[in-house]
């Protein structure tokens, strides 16, 4: 090991975006002519790293040096100048472009300063054939090849540049195994030639199959680093969850199988995103939807509140059928539903605006007095739900952006609280918020449900699931894949059914 | 090989405008008592041509996803502008031309400075621009008058070689030596880029603010071009705001008709010159089917307003509602 | 904190109080260049002619809160005026007493048009109303047949617009009053003014609350239509008649005093009174413009400046915010 050359050194990085902090002094270092696997849950830090290596976002404190001297990326352009380069899992092609454009998009071949498209079609000709996509035309537009066929270019646009350090992020979560196969082979060559690669995946065979080294990052601090062999799936899997205390949620009630029905869906299908979902939610019963991310969690719950359009398939709320138009039939429904949706920023919250106008935004019907709105009646209920959740805000005419990541999250809440809802669909509620929060936020849920409310938990925390779901459904490839009831809720089960591994289901002990 | 299909396909908008084109131009000219010959031709040209240069000067912009509401006002204030100082000698002229082009490529540079720096929306930023060049427009000519170098103007508004109007061939050179080598730079690709996905040609190292720029500066350069052209037809000047926003609004209907997308990325120039013979043609359809001029107005309003709701297609293949406000 | 909670609550927040400084400056430089300009009777002239302004002001302010825009103002403006001075014409007596509601719902069926191509076709509104703008100008050519109508206005029009009945303040600026006190009284009383700011904040959010988001597009385009359409029928009584393209010298001053006034052109943020303050800026920029016998072409310039420049100014919050 004589000649490992380090090729991409953070030292003491930290990025901090508002008041929470993504990644915490970190040290961290590639090599060249290694396959470095990055380990670690949703939100342990490593999409962060990827950013900062990679010119997207700039660190809060620390250092960044690429062939040891030091760098400041201030773009993607600026990392790509100095061999970084990234498969980024949002897709960074031109829907609108043809897969040639696409192609050389950055170093474009030029003659005379105009583009050469007969060097830029040689070139994508060759490039496509490398990984293995000789059937893509080069002058296909991006927007119509299938999603696996569109990740084949995305790493071919990242081939063409000439990497240094190449990092790939998810870059296999859409491809077929023969696809995957092409991407192992073209990832050794990388290495013999001397390329520094970066691999995030949540697939542990994969890491398995390719890393040199793996490091293991959780809640925004790397934990380890080793190399291969060095450490067993099973140690593996408990560096990345962590020594989460169950303690931290509320008692579980014991499993209730013949609870009162609330919500029952039946073969729910959508494009190619949901297929064939059937499952019921009881009164009083917590359902965690689980997985990996992007399998379909999200969709359902957009589904069931009325936001997609074309969902085949019944949806009954307390025997009735749901009218899948839109949320207003939804909060309409005899036990009204409620979705705290996954952006707040985007889709949970007007930031400028007060805290007491983004708490009734959803239940002004129930405030009206005439023509108006009552405000001794709207202010009461803000004052009634402030106190009650908790909400930590200067005044409640204040800007909801004035708040922290918590507050803001409690402020969603609330509003729905507000709407008196019988079903309540959570879609990753505790995403970058404090601790103390999400425990409030967990008591909040068990209480709800306690009030015969149901409700319907996506979350990317696997321990979450655990602590707080009566049961939980895998979904892998828009299927339920699995239904895990009371204790069969543990670590293994969800992991390796979110993998969709086959094992005997284990009891907890 | 089946590049042609590729081709094909990637040009399909261009296509419908070119073959509706020549299917309305046909019945045009089937039912005019004169049917096509070198004058008939060049009347029709020196009027659609002018059409023509603010719709590809519309067409920059909207290529990143912007819009230029102050093309109709730069053309004008050329128009004016040229009135003025496109006189003298030839030479002089020439000189003056020259100075009228470098105006417009001033005014959309000015335009697209502010939505790149300035962040704002560039429609409401083009308005209030619009505002302002109409403003230069009204102080160089506060009543339609001036002049013109009439052998430049006589030039360009007649015929080469007795047969072919010459405004046509200015505009082949003007597709010839700023659109197509535009499109084929890295700069003008980026445009496309830009308006494609934003944040995925930042990613992909494109040059977003300069291609935008680029893009404004260019449409005022093309507009001043229209406006200049104009002034060639009428021997004069006319500071008129009706005139500014008919062709704002018909320039944008050509680029729609043209087959380019007002969400950017997809298009291209040439659609929208054929997007505006198109315009042009059903105004001379008019004419010979003897629809009552009263009519006129409404019934182009009409048609703008059917070619703009074409853009709603996209409404109904969005599958989650929620894309529908993005 | 107190005082702070105050302002808010009336909604005197920096850009009104930059506008507010404005008028005053605007004043004492108008009182330096004409003893005139000051006098009691000189400033009613100029809230008169501003009340119409005003009023237009008022229905674009609703389509600008949501985040969109109205170009069809300005021929909606004169659809208002033609079809209020028509009505008599058609249907005789009954039409004097018609005249002003008729004119008015002209105005608000274009712009139901409007609100239907902006919400169900999620059409830039820009585009859509501008394409709305020419056909309505093409049935009002069919209607006057290209030539000034020769329909005059009725007593009741011409009383709202230039008679004084009370304290000799004009009755134009009881009209704007009304309205203003509409816009004010949905704005911060009703559901659909909640829904107004939402959807011009983030319309998913509004959406996902349960909120009719296409019915208040569709509500704050005919209010505008509406208002568009009013001011018309008035300015028809102020001039006993309508004529051609008289609407067009209102589309970029109405733009302009919402925008001065501290509405975020693009949505979510604003207050009617700061709207106020704007139409007041703007009218006096005007009577100063003219008084200095300020050609049309340098105000052009000057209101697309001073657009440019406030926008910029406030854009640095808008960018904060997202």
């Amino acid at each position: 090991m004589a000649d490992r050359k380090p090729l991409l050194e953070l030292k003491g990085v930290s990025k901090r975006y508002g008041g929470i902090a993504a990644l915490t002094d970190v040290d961290f270092t590639a090599y060249a002519g290694e396959i470095h696997a990055v380990l670690g849950e949703n939100g342990a830090g490593k999409s962060t790293l990827i950013k900062i290596a990679s010119g997207v976002t700039d660190a809060s404190d620390g250092e960044v040096l690429v062939n040891g001297t030091p760098h400041r990326f201030r773009s993607p352009t600026d990392a790509m100048k100095a061999g970084v380069v990234c498969v980024f899992q949002e897709l960074s092609l031109l829907p609108d472009m043809t897969v040639a454009d696409n192609l050389s998009m950055a170093g474009t071949p030029t003659r005379g300063g105009f583009i050469d498209h007969k060097a830029q079609r040689a070139r994508a000709i060759e490039l496509l054939k490398r990984v293995g996509c000789e059937d893509v035309h080069p002058l296909e537009l991006v927007k119509n090849l299938p999603l696996s066929r569109r990740q084949m270019v995305e790493i071919a646009k990242a081939l063409a540049k000439k990497p240094k350090l190449l990092i790939l992020d998810e870059a296999t979560s859409a491809l077929t195994a023969k696809d995957v196969e092409r991407i192992y082979v073209i990832i050794r060559e990388l290495r013999a030639e001397g390329v520094g690669i970066l691999y995030v995946s949540h697939r542990m065979h994969e890491i398995e199959a390719l890393a040199d080294v793996a490091t293991v990052f959780r809640n925004g601090r790397k934990i380890e680093t080793f190399r291969k062999g060095e450490r067993s799936v099973r140690d593996i899997i408990q560096m990345m969850i962590g020594r989460e205390v169950t303690h931290h949620y509320p008692p579980k009630p014991p499993y209730q199988d013949n609870r009162e029905p609330a919500l029952a869906v039946s073969n729910l299908n959508w494009g190619r995103e949901l297929s064939d979902i059937s499952f019921a939610a009881g009164k009083g019963e917590i359902v965690g939807l689980g997985g990996l991310d992007g399998q379909g969690q999200r969709e359902l719950l957009l589904a069931l509140f009325g936001v997609l359009k074309g969902v085949e398939g019944a949806v009954t709320v307390d025997g009735e059928r749901l009218s899948l138009t839109g949320p207003r039939p939804a909060m309409d429904a005899k036990l009204p539903l409620a979705l705290i949706p996954e952006d707040r920023k985007v889709e949970g919250l007007m930031l400028p605006m007060s805290v007491r106008d983004n708490l009734t935004l959803a239940s002004l019907q129930q405030m009206r007095s005439g023509l108006g709105i009552d405000s001794a009646k709207e202010a009461a209920a803000v004052t009634a739900m402030v106190d009650r959740l908790q909400i930590k805000a200067p005044d409640v005419a204040a800007p909801v952006a004035t708040l922290s990541g918590g507050n803001q999250q409690k402020v969603v809440l609330a509003k729905w609280l507000m709407t008196e809802p019988g079903i309540i669909l959570l879609n990753d509620p505790t995403r970058g918020i404090d601790v103390g929060t999400k425990q409030e936020i967990y008591r909040l849920l068990r209480n709800l449900a306690a009030e015969g409310r149901t409700i319907i938990f996506y979350s990317t925390d696997y321990a979450e699931l655990i602590g707080c779901c009566d049961k939980v459904l895998i979904l892998y490839g828009g299927r339920i894949t699995r239904e895990l009831k009371g204790e069969e809720c543990t670590e293994h089960n969800l992991v390796a059914s979110a993998l969709n591994v086959e094992t005997v289901p284990e009891k907890a002990a | 090989m089946s590049d042609w299909r590729y081709h094909f396909s990637h040009n399909l908008g261009t296509l419908t405008a070119v073959g509706l084109f020549v299917l309305m131009f046909g019945i045009y000219i089937g039912n005019h008592e004169a049917g096509l010959n070198p004058a008939v031709a060049t009347t029709a040209a020196n009027k659609a041509v002018l059409l023509a240069l603010v719709a590809m000067a519309q067409t920059l912009p909207v290529l990143t996803r912007g819009l230029d509401l102050s093309v109709g006002m730069i053309f004008v204030m050329a128009n004016c502008l040229a009135s003025a100082i496109v006189v003298g000698t030839i030479g002089q002229g020439l000189a003056g031309c020259i100075a009228v082009l470098f105006m417009g490529l001033a005014a959309g540079f000015i335009n697209g400075a502010i939505v790149v720096y300035g962040r704002l929306q560039p429609i409401i930023t083009t308005l209030a621009t619009g505002a302002i060049y109409y403003g230069i427009a009204l102080w160089i000519r506060p009543s339609p008058g001036g002049d013109v170098q009439y052998d430049i103007a006589d030039f360009v508004t007649g015929q080469l070689f007795g047969t072919v109007p010459t405004s046509l061939v200015v505009l082949l050179v003007v597709v010839l030596v700023i659109w197509i080598p535009y499109r084929s730079s890295v700069l003008g690709r980026g445009a496309y880029a830009v308006g494609s996905n934003e944040q995925a040609a930042y990613m992909s190292g494109v040059p977003v603010d300069r291609a935008k720029i680029a893009a404004y500066a260019l449409g005022g350069l093309i507009a001043a071009l229209g406006g200049l052209i104009l002034t060639f037809n009428t021997y004069s000047g006319e500071a008129s705001a009706a005139i500014g926003g008919t062709y704002t609004l018909n320039s944008i209907a050509a680029v729609v008709i043209g087959g380019t997308s007002l969400f950017g990325g997809w298009g291209s120039a040439i659609g929208s010159i054929f997007g505006a013979f198109v315009l042009r043609t059903i105004e001379d359809l008019l004419f010979v089917f003897d629809l009552p001029p009263l009519w006129q107005p409404l019934f182009q309003g009409v048609v703008l307003l059917v070619a703009i709701s074409l853009g709603a297609i996209r409404v109904f293949r969005i599958r989650n509602r929620l894309e529908l406000f993005t | 904190m107190m005082a702070k909670g105050m302002t808010q609550r009336i909604g005197l927040d920096m850009p009104v109080m930059i506008a507010f400084g404005c008028i005053i400056l605007l004043l004492l430089a108008g009182s330096l260049y004409s003893r005139e300009f000051l006098s009691p009777d000189y400033l009613l002239q100029q809230l008169q002619v501003g009340a119409f302004l005003g009023i237009i002001a008022s229905g674009a302010m609703m389509v600008i809160l949501l985040g969109h825009i109205d170009l069809s103002i300005p021929w909606t403006v004169t659809l208002g005026a033609m079809m209020a001075t028509a009505l008599g014409g058609w249907i005789g007596e009954p039409g004097v007493w018609l005249a002003i509601p008729f004119g008015i719902s002209c105005g608000a069926l274009i712009g139901v048009l409007n609100g239907l191509g902006v919400a169900y076709l999620r059409l830039p509104s820009m585009i859509f109303t501008l394409g709305m703008n020419a056909v309505v100008q093409g049935l009002m050519v069919l209607h006057t047949g290209g030539f000034a109508p020769q329909d005059h206005a009725t007593d009741a029009m011409h009383f709202l617009a230039v008679k004084r009945t009370i304290f000799g303040i004009p009755n134009a600026l009881f009209v704007w009053a009304l309205v203003g006190i509409i816009v004010i009284l949905i704005l911060r009383r009703t559901a659909f003014g909640r829904a107004v700011y939402a959807i011009g904040n983030r319309e998913s959010v509004a959406y996902l609350s349960g909120i009719n988001t296409n019915g208040v597009l569709i509500g704050c385009f005919a209010f505008c239509g509406a208002c568009a359409a009013f001011a018309g029928v008035l300015l028809a009584g102020y001039s006993t008649k309508a004529y051609q393209a008289m609407g067009d010298a209102y589309l970029l001053p109405a733009i302009a005093a919402v925008v001065l006034g501290g509405t975020n052109i693009l949505g979510g943020r604003g207050n009617y009174l700061g709207t106020i303050a704007g139409v007041i800026l703007i009218t006096l920029l005007q009577s100063i413009l003219s008084v200095m016998q300020m050609p049309e072409a340098g105000r052009q310039v000057i209101y697309g400046a001073v657009i440019i420049s406030m926008l910029l100014l406030y854009g640095r919050g808008a960018r904060t915010r997202s």
